[in-house]
This record gives structure tokens, C-alpha cells and sequence, in this order.
């Protein structure tokens, strides 16, 4: 009885647009709670305004089945997973393979490879952007400032295998670098095979692809900075360095912070597809990373469960991560994420 | 004031270091193209840096003629064109709807998107979610997974947000519907991000290689990046092997090898002089906060 009284009521609204909540009053109905009229009014939005929100009907379906699909599928890391059966696997094997990834020495190969390759690329091609901002920013010939900038994009723009194979060449044997090292020394050296050269040729490798890009945003913050502190700077006595010490540095500090705390959030992801394409059984002991052996045994060996295990805790780990990070720099600074 | 003497010092040796970087920039591409026209003999001595040295165009020739490389250059354009495609409806509409006040549970689902920056489904379950839908194989493997870059999906809302409201107001006022504002307003003044979210996307398929690496086993569906990556590894695969003389077998097909990097590269050389701005402007949108 009551159900079909706000059902009547509202029609009513669908129709007229009067006010809930009068309507309630008018016919004595105790329209019980906020809930109920929450509810007539979202379904009055809805109605009035639907072609917004078809907009989101295949953004979100989308969300669901490729984002939150793939999360809810690392459910298989504590079941059994049979290829061809459910994404969701078919029965509950409990931390099985998570015992199994902590007692696996290779596991703990590639979780310190992780760790020291992202700490080390983080600690060297982080404020390499920063340098070359400030001696770009020493130029006064706004042409050549130009030209080294667009001509420090473009590596960027160039594929992970098509940089992969440059870098290859470049260190092979008979590449260029090692021309020049038989040039001084008379030898040369297979850099590719010796785990000792990884690290080197791929932080080497993303210096030179991210060292005109990761400078954009500093050169930006550089342009903000009022010029008037220079002038005063200057009447001071202050020379070059000194501004740069006082004036420069302080004025891209929000933008260097920032980005710190976002690149510490994101420290596990290696450039895997890079390493991936790089890497050779004969440098694993520096090159493979935990991607590279979730990759291995899940899609080589076909053992879904437990490279989603492996998987799985490296996005938690990420996660907390992000969060950290994120926590810390809201503590600090006013720039968070959210 | 007087410049110091050593500041002076600097701003020659700051040139000279620029002048530097930019050639060692240029270096590795260089190379690449200065092999594509050498010989193999000279390349394997170790003989190639700059400049050719046995010039020939044999191998442009051998390439050029190769049937299934056109195939997985065709089917790289097609990945591009059918992929950004997809991209851009999907985003534009999910950033319109975002970018509006009144949308009921707005910060709800702007979380819900970014969320799934942090932290995603992994390589495994990924992969086991498009073999199910039986995309495996397919074009729309490579296709749909990626629709939506919610990085690429904020800095357009952040513009249609800037878009000032009177516009799309005098237009509703007008009897304008929703997909009528949004077709006759909001997108012809987004041309600008419009054109950053194109070329986002499209350089980022055409680079693209992994999906199809792990989801397509037909050589007839592979991009050409696939084709790329298997003369890189397959040179390597003796090298996997641990023989000795590894690096001989590596070089067997450095010529072929550079002849495809160059010719898989040449489109982006092409476009880059001309749309790096627009990737600048994106990159500076994407640093506002939305």
C-alpha cells in the first residue's frame, strides 16, 4: 500500500516537477527517510537529463570489464586456474602460492634486482631533467635554446624496440662504443653478456630517452619565476651562481618535489618492456626484475596462478607506494593528488 | 652589471655541453641510418659509425619487396587508425560527462577512473581476461583493452572544464540538447586538445608492441613492430643460447635490422618537427590539476 502511494507520488513528480518533500507533507505519506527522496530526485536527474549520462554508460562498462575485471582476476592467485576454465579460477588453494613465491630464491633474485635498478635509475635520472633545464635556461640565443630542446624530445617519441635495437647495436661488440674503447684500450668488451654492464646500459638508455622530456615541466617553472628577483639580486651583488642558489633552484622546488614524490610512488615499475627486449639469460643476475618473472612464468611456463601471486604483490606494494607518497607530500607541501 | 669572468667561462663551456648532448641525441639514429646503407662486411668489422661505408640501397631494395613487411606496415596503420579511433570517442565522452557539475556522483566516478592509475590487474589476469572474451588473435585485442588513457581522459576534462559556461548555457537556453552542445559548442573549440589527444594516442599505437606480441600468432596480423622486435630477438636467440661466437650471429642481419628501424621510424620523423608543440601543450595541460 505504501510502495504503490510513492509509486503514484512519483509520477507526480515525473510530471510536474513538484517538490518531493511537499508532496510527502500534502498526501500524509511519512516518505520516510532522505533515502527515498534521494531516490526520486536521482531518478528525476536521470530522466530529465539522460543524454549526460549515456556518455558514461561505455566509459564505465569499460572501467569494469578492462580495469576492475583484472583486479577482481587476481583472485587466481589463491585458486587453482585452469586455462580454458573461469578468469576467476575454479577452487580456493589459499596462500599456496604465496608460500611458495616467498620460499623461491628466484623470487628474491628479482625483488632485489627491482629494488636497486628502479632506487638506482630514480637516483640518476631524476635530477638529470633538472640540470639540463638550468643550462638551458643559461642560454640567451632563444634559437639554439630551442633547437637543443625539440632536439632533446625526440627519443622520446621513438618505439621501446626501435631504442632497444639502437642501444643494441651501440653496444655490441663491433657497435660504436666499443670503437672507441678499442680506440684507447685496444679491447673490446661483450657488454651485452656481462650482468655487471645491465644496469649501466639501461639507466644509460633512459637518460638518453627521458632527459629533454622530463625537463618540459621544470622549463615551464623556470618562465614562472619573476624576473624582478633577479634584478634585485643583481643591484645585491649577488653573481650567476648565487642566483641560481637562491633565486633558480627555490623557485622549482614545488615542481621538483612534486615530481620526486610521484616518481617515488611509481618506483617499481621499471621499464619492463624496455628490459624485456634487452635482457638475455646471460645478464639475469642484474636484468631480470620482478615483470620480467611474472612474465616468464605465467606467459612462458603457463603457471597463471603463481605469476599472478608475484603480480599481485608487486601492485600492493606499488599501491602503498602511491599512497605513501602521496601522504607524505600532502604533509609536506600543498601538492597531492588528491 | 659586468658579467664575471667566470660566468663567462661557463656560457662557452655550457654551449660546448649542449652542442654535446644534442649530438650524442642524434648519435644513436645516426648510426642506425648510416648501417642501413652500409655493407654487412664493414658493419660486422666494426667499421660503421656516421657515415656509410660500403654505401648500398640493396637491402632497402630486399625489404622494400618483402611482402609480409608491407603487410605488418599495413596492419600497423590500421591498429593506429582503428585504435585512436576507438580512444578518442571513449574518452571525449567520459571527459564531457566528467567535466560537468551537475553530474550526480561525479567525484565518485573521477575516483573510480583514477583509481585504476595506481593500481591495475597485472600482466596475468589482463591477459586471461582477453583470451576469455576471445579476443585472442584478433585485432580488437590490441584495439580495446587500451580504450581509455585515464592520464589522456583528465587533461581533457580539465579543458572542457575551462571552456566558459555561458557558451554551452546560451546554447541550452537555445534548445540545445546535451550531444548538440557538446557536437556544435564544446567540441569545435576544443580543436586544440582535440589534436594533443590524437597525436598522444596514435604515437603511442603505432609504438605499441606487447599486446600483439603476447594475443596475435598470425605473422599475417602482426604490426610491423612485432616484425622489428622478432629480427632483434631472433639474432639474439643464438646469444640466448650461450655460443661463443654470439655476436657474429648477431650482426648476421644488423643491415636488415637498421633498414627496418629506419623505415619503421620514418613516419614519426616525419610528423615530429611539426606536432612536438602540440605534445609540449599536452604535457603542460596534464601538469594542471583538474
Amino acid at each position: 500500500m505504501k510502495a504503490l502511494v510513492i509509486l503514484r507520488e512519483l509520477s507526480q513528480v515525473f510530471k510536474g516537477g513538484v517538490y518531493v518533500q511537499e508532496i510527502a507533507r500534502k498526501s500524509e505519506v511519512d516518505l520516510p527517510n532522505k533515502k527515498t527522496t534521494r531516490l526520486i530526485m536521482v531518478l528525476r536527474t536521470l530522466k530529465k537529463d539522460w543524454q549526460l549520462y549515456s556518455l558514461l554508460i561505455l566509459p564505465i562498462i569499460y572501467l569494469l570489464v578492462f580495469k576492475y575485471g583484472p583486479m577482481a582476476g587476481n583472485i587466481i592467485a589463491y585458486r587453482k586456474f585452469v586455462p580454458g576454465g573461469s578468469i576467476f579460477g575454479e577452487y580456493w588453494v589459499g596462500l599456496h602460492y604465496v608460500k611458495m613465491f616467498i620460499a623461491d630464491p628466484t623470487f628474491l633474485k628479482v625483488f632485489k634486482n627491482t629494488l636497486i635498478l628502479s632506487s638506482l635509475t630514480l637516483l640518476i635520472t631524476f635530477p638529470a631533467p633538472i640540470i639540463f633545464a638550468l643550462l638551458l635556461n643559461e642560454l640567451k640565443s632563444m634559437k639554439f635554446k630551442r633547437f637543443v630542446q625539440t632536439a632533446s624530445y625526440l627519443p622520446h617519441f621513438f618505439s621501446v624496440v626501435i631504442v632497444s635495437g639502437m642501444i643494441l647495436e651501440l653496444v655490441a661488440v663491433n657497435g660504436s662504443i666499443n670503437n672507441i674503447i678499442e680506440f684507447f684500450t685496444g679491447q673490446r668488451i661483450s657488454f651485452i653478456q656481462k650482468p655487471e654492464w645491465f644496469r649501466t646500459i639501461y639507466i644509460g638508455s633512459e637518460i638518453w630517452q627521458g632527459l629533454g622530456w622530463g625537463a618540459i615541466l621544470y622549463l615551464a617553472a623556470l618562465t614562472g619565476i619573476n624576473g624582478e628577483l633577479y634584478e634585485a639580486a643583481k643591484i645585491d651583488g649577488a653573481n650567476r651562481w648565487k642566483q641560481t642558489i637562491h633565486i633558480t633552484i627555490p623557485g622549482i622546488l614545488p615542481t621538483i618535489i612534486t615530481l620526486l614524490i610521484l616518481n617515488i610512488g611509481n618506483l617499481l615499475a621499471v621499464g619492463f618492456e624496455k628490459i624485456l627486449l634487452l635482457y638475455n639469460p646471460l645478464n639475469y643476475k642484474t636484468s631480470d626484475v620482478i615483470a620480467t618473472y611474472v612474465y616468464r612464468v605465467g606467459l612462458e611456463s603457463s603457471n597463471f596462478s603463481y605469476a599472478t601471486a608475484i603480480g599481485l604483490f608487486e601492485g600492493i606494494i606499488g599501491l602503498i607506494l602511491v599512497f605513501s607518497a602521496n601522504y607524505i607530500s600532502r604533509r609536506l607541501t600543498d601538492n597531492s593528488l588528491w | 652589471m659586468k658579467e664575471s669572468r667566470s660566468y663567462k667561462i661557463f656560457k662557452v663551456f655550457n654551449v660546448i655541453l649542449l652542442i654535446f648532448i644534442v649530438a650524442l641525441t642524434f648519435y644513436p639514429f645516426l648510426n642506425i641510418v648510416a648501417q642501413s646503407f652500409s655493407s654487412e662486411s664493414y658493419i660486422n668489422a666494426g667499421k660503421v659509425n656516421i657515415w656509410p661505408k660500403g654505401f648500398n640501397v640493396d637491402t632497402y631494395k630486399i625489404i622494400v619487396k618483402d611482402s609480409m613487411f608491407w603487410i605488418n606496415y599495413k596492419n600497423t596503420v590500421v591498429y593506429t587508425i582503428v585504435g585512436t579511433a576507438i580512444q578518442m570517442v571513449m574518452t571525449t565522452m567520459f571527459a564531457y560527462a566528467l567535466s560537468k557539475k551537475r553530474l550526480l556522483g561525479r567525484e565518485f566516478f573521477t575516483m573510480f577512473a583514477v583509481f585504476t592509475m595506481f593500481f591495475g590487474g597485472g600482466l596475468i589476469p589482463n591477459y586471461v581476461l582477453v583470451k576469455s572474451l576471445g579476443f585472442g588473435n584478433t585485432m580488437w585485442a590490441i584495439v580495446v583493452p587500451g580504450a581509455i588513457s585515464v592520464f589522456n581522459m583528465l587533461i581533457m576534462k580539465t579543458f572542457f572544464q575551462n571552456i566558459p559556461e555561458e557558451l554551452e548555457e546560451a546554447a541550452i537556453m537555445d534548445g540545445s540538447s546535451t550531444y548538440g552542445t557538446l557536437f556544435k559548442i564544446v567540441l569545435p573549440l576544443s580543436l586544440p586538445v582535440i589534436a594533443t589527444m590524437i597525436l598522444f594516442y596514435s604515437v603511442g599505437n603505432w609504438n605499441s608492441w606487447f599486446p600483439a606480441f603476447i594475443y596475435l600468432n598470425d605473422k599475417e596480423l602482426f604490426p610491423v613492430q612485432i616484425y622489428l622486435r622478432n629480427l632483434i630477438k631472433g639474432a639474439e636467440g643464438s646469444l640466448s643460447s650461450g655460443a661463443t661466437s654470439a655476436d657474429n650471429l648477431t650482426q648476421i642481419s644488423a643491415n636488415i635490422k637498421a633498414v627496418t628501424m629506419v623505415l619503421t621510424v620514418l613516419p614519426i620523423l616525419c610528423v615530429y618537427p611539426y606536432v612536438q608543440k602540440y605534445f609540449v601543450s599536452g604535457v603542460m595541460l596534464g601538469s594542471v590539476k583538474g
